[in-house]
């Protein structure tokens, strides 16, 4: 009777009131325009440029205004001249996104330094180190950017996955041994992304985060899989389970390849050449061997197979027509950040079926087969970054 | 793997390795000038609102006022934000104003007397080119020294020699003070004065605006491509004389190159015989001289910079002979 009689409000309510008192504070605090707090200094202008294009008399250049106040740009030069230009908006403000068109004869091969003036008379600086056309978007290109996914991508790791008939018949001391040597190739992998992540996130609007997008990137994808990892421990079989995640996680790093790789070309800074792609097909032959090593105590499933080397080898093509057609470098360091926590979660995956009768995870044939693993990823990186 | 991208760039094409490849990217191409491209600053400036008239500045000889046999005159330093290309504002440091500073002209012997305002933020002087006492210099710790904010001095001296000179601010930090604005052309004419010409001030300048102790804007009489836009208008057969100051920081040279005309140039002004019969001349850092030409044809010509370089970002104009 007693307690009918007081009424509680629901716990939910008494959750939600600090944010709506939040929400009021911060509403009487852009009422009246931050009430006691004077600005100290003059603007910040900070524009980062996103993207640059090249087309016959043109240099185009996609801003976003990454500091705190509005920008604008009114003149532009290019190598020490003033040049003509148009704009989709003459005021950028925070966050915002604006393409800026550059009348210039430019000449094929040959270098450039822009600089937009803003009204302020500061200036950002873009350097164009090798001028070339931008290649159009077109079905043909679409269809060149699957082309190189399938030569970078998917084959190699189809010629990889074949040494599974001979990993079969390798006693278990050496299987450990090759286990040990793909955690030591995805630990390389792993870092180069961290790596080229971190540097893309840089190159970025700083304001999205930079580096950090990486980190975020990775932790959430280790989150995630370790998630589904979770889910699918109650159904599949080990070994399979193992073989899927180090397919994903495969997969994840080579949609960020895929991306630059993307990028790269749409912007005319990709030269494709024979040495690139064998290169780029030796060092992904690798990848093929890291999928099957987990699942060869097992018979092996063709259709599985190829299933698991679709699932690493496929995002190649994705990552090149997104990284063609939409290419953002914070996307990309995100991006390149889900293949390292991909990368992560899978080496978590495989340590166990490293271990020795005895337990011991870095016995000496672990040890080297993990240094083996580095150096031969190493080794073969080096033919695509002459 | 490690330099990927760094490696995407340098790769050279290896023709027949990739078909497909080849055939998209291999397609040799120059590059090509759109229909509509043409260089300079897009847009214009509104003498309005910088309150003064490169146009104007041509032909604007300040004589001050001669009182009891001196000739006087009162110059205000004072900050002031001034469009030097369309768009593009710039916190100067004036006399009076302008960019650059009025152009004062007196005859020789004459008794000067400027009055100095400091009505700026920052400590300023006027040092006079010419010859004069020290303690009328207008250098820091000597005379009046620094004119601290809120103060004045006045400046005595007897005008000689006869020539082109120019004044400026000799605070320190000197090429700041100088790059700011504080300058303007002094010219001396001699006591027989010179022959009936139609008479143009140009003071080449440049404005660093983004700090970097480069100019990013160059001009004759601070605005960009303002005479490209609007020609200096000038009648066939007629004496021009110009008188050019070269008052760019920064730049160790600065010059002046006239299209399909030649000149007589006389270094300083300091003698009524040319040196030199050119259509290129050359000023280093506070260099001047006086240029005498006739146009010849009617039409359009060009003049500018010969330092391309400087062209291109401004320093660029027209003669519209008629």
């Amino acid at each position: 009777m007693e307690a009918a009689a007081v009424r509680r409000p629901p716990a939910w309510l008494a959750a939600l009131l600090p944010l709506v008192l939040l929400g009021a504070l911060i509403g009487v605090f852009i009422a009246f325009d931050a009430p006691g707090l004077e600005r100290n200094g003059i603007p910040v202008e900070d524009v980062a440029i996103e993207r640059t294009e090249l087309h016959p008399g043109e240099i185009q250049l996609t801003l976003q205004n990454d500091g705190p106040d509005a920008v604008r740009i009114v003149q532009a030069i290019v190598n020490d001249g003033f040049a003509s230009f148009t704009q989709d908006d003459d005021e950028l403000g925070r966050l915002d996104r604006s393409q800026v068109t550059v009348a210039y004869p430019w000449i094929e091969g040959e270098a450039y330094e822009v600089k937009l003036l803003t009204s302020t008379g500061g200036t950002v600086d873009k350097s164009i180190d090798v001028a070339a056309e931008t290649p159009e978007a077109d079905a043909g290109f679409y269809g060149l950017m699957g082309l190189i996914g399938l030569y970078v991508g998917i084959i190699p790791i189809a010629v990889g996955m074949l040494w599974l008939p001979w990993m079969r018949q390798l006693d278990r001391r050496w299987l450990r041994f090759l286990l040990a040597l793909t955690i030591g190739l995805l630990v390389f992998l792993g870092i180069d992304a961290a790596l080229e992540g971190l540097d893309l996130g840089a190159s970025g609007a700083e304001s999205l985060g930079g580096g950090a997008l990486m980190w975020l990137g990775a932790a959430l994808a280790y989150l995630v899989l370790a998630g589904v990892d979770g889910w699918l421990s109650r159904r599949g079989s080990g070994g399979e389970r193992v073989a899927l995640l180090v397919a994903a996680g495969i997969g994840l790093h080579n949609l960020g390849e895929g991306l630059v790789i993307g990028s790269a070309y749409a912007i005319g800074s990709l030269a494709l050449g024979a040495a690139l792609v064998v290169g780029f097909a030796i060092h992904n032959t690798t990848e093929g061997l890291a999928i099957v090593a987990p699942v060869a105590d097992r018979p092996p499933r063709v259709g599985r197979l190829a299933v698991l080397g679709l699932i690493a080898g496929a995002p190649a093509v994705l990552g090149a027509w997104i990284g063609a057609s939409a290419f953002d470098p914070s996307l990309a360091a995100f991006m390149f950040g889900v293949g390292v926590g991909a990368i992560a979660r899978v080496i978590v995956q495989i340590a166990p079926q490293v271990r020795d009768s005895a337990g011991r995870l870095l016995h000496p044939l672990a040890a080297a087969g993990l240094a083996a693993g580095l150096v031969l990823m190493y080794a073969t990186s080096l033919l695509i970054s002459v | 793997m490690l330099s990927r991208r760094n490696f995407l760039c340098r790769i050279p094409l290896v023709a027949g390795a990739l078909p497909a490849a080849q055939a998209l990217a291999a397609e040799p191409h120059a590059g090509h000038m759109g229909a509509a491209a043409h260089l300079g600053t897009v847009g214009m400036v509104d003498p309005a609102s910088n309150g003064f008239d490169p146009q104007a500045i041509l032909r604007d000889f300040d004589e001050g006022v001669v009182r009891g046999g001196v000739r006087e005159w009162e110059l205000v330093a004072d900050e002031k934000e001034i469009e030097v290309a369309p768009g593009v504002k710039y916190a100067a440091w004036a006399y009076n104003g302008r960019v650059p500073g009025p152009t004062l002209r007196a005859r020789e012997g004459e008794r000067l007397r400027i009055r100095f305002v400091n009505a700026a933020d920052h400590p300023h002087t006027i040092h006079f080119h010419g010859i004069h006492t020290a303690r009328m210099d207008g250098v820091p710790d000597v005379g009046a020294g620094n004119i601290e904010p809120g103060g004045d001095t006045t400046y005595e001296f007897t005008a000689e020699p006869f020539g082109l000179h120019l004044y400026h601010c000799h605070s320190i930090p000197l090429a700041d003070h100088i790059a700011k604005g504080l300058y303007g052309a002094f010219v001396i004419d001699p006591k027989e004065g010179r022959p009936d010409a139609d008479e143009l001030v140009m003071v080449m300048n440049g404005f660093d605006t983004n700090f970097d102790r480069s100019n990013e804007v160059y001009a004759v009489n601070t605005v960009a491509f303002a005479y490209q836009h609007e020609p200096v208008r000038v009648k066939r057969d007629q004496l021009v004389r110009i008188y050019l100051v070269n008052a760019l920081e920064f730049d160790l040279i600065n010059s002046f190159h006239v299209h399909a005309n030649f000149f007589h140039y006389f270094p300083t002004g300091t003698s009524l015989e040319p040196t030199e019969l050119t259509d290129t001349v050359i000023q280093g850092q506070g260099q001047r001289g006086i240029l005498e030409l006739r146009f010849p044809y009617e039409g359009r010509y060009m003049f500018h910079a010969h330092v391309s370089e400087f062209a291109e970002l401004g320093w660029m104009g027209f003669f519209e002979v008629v």
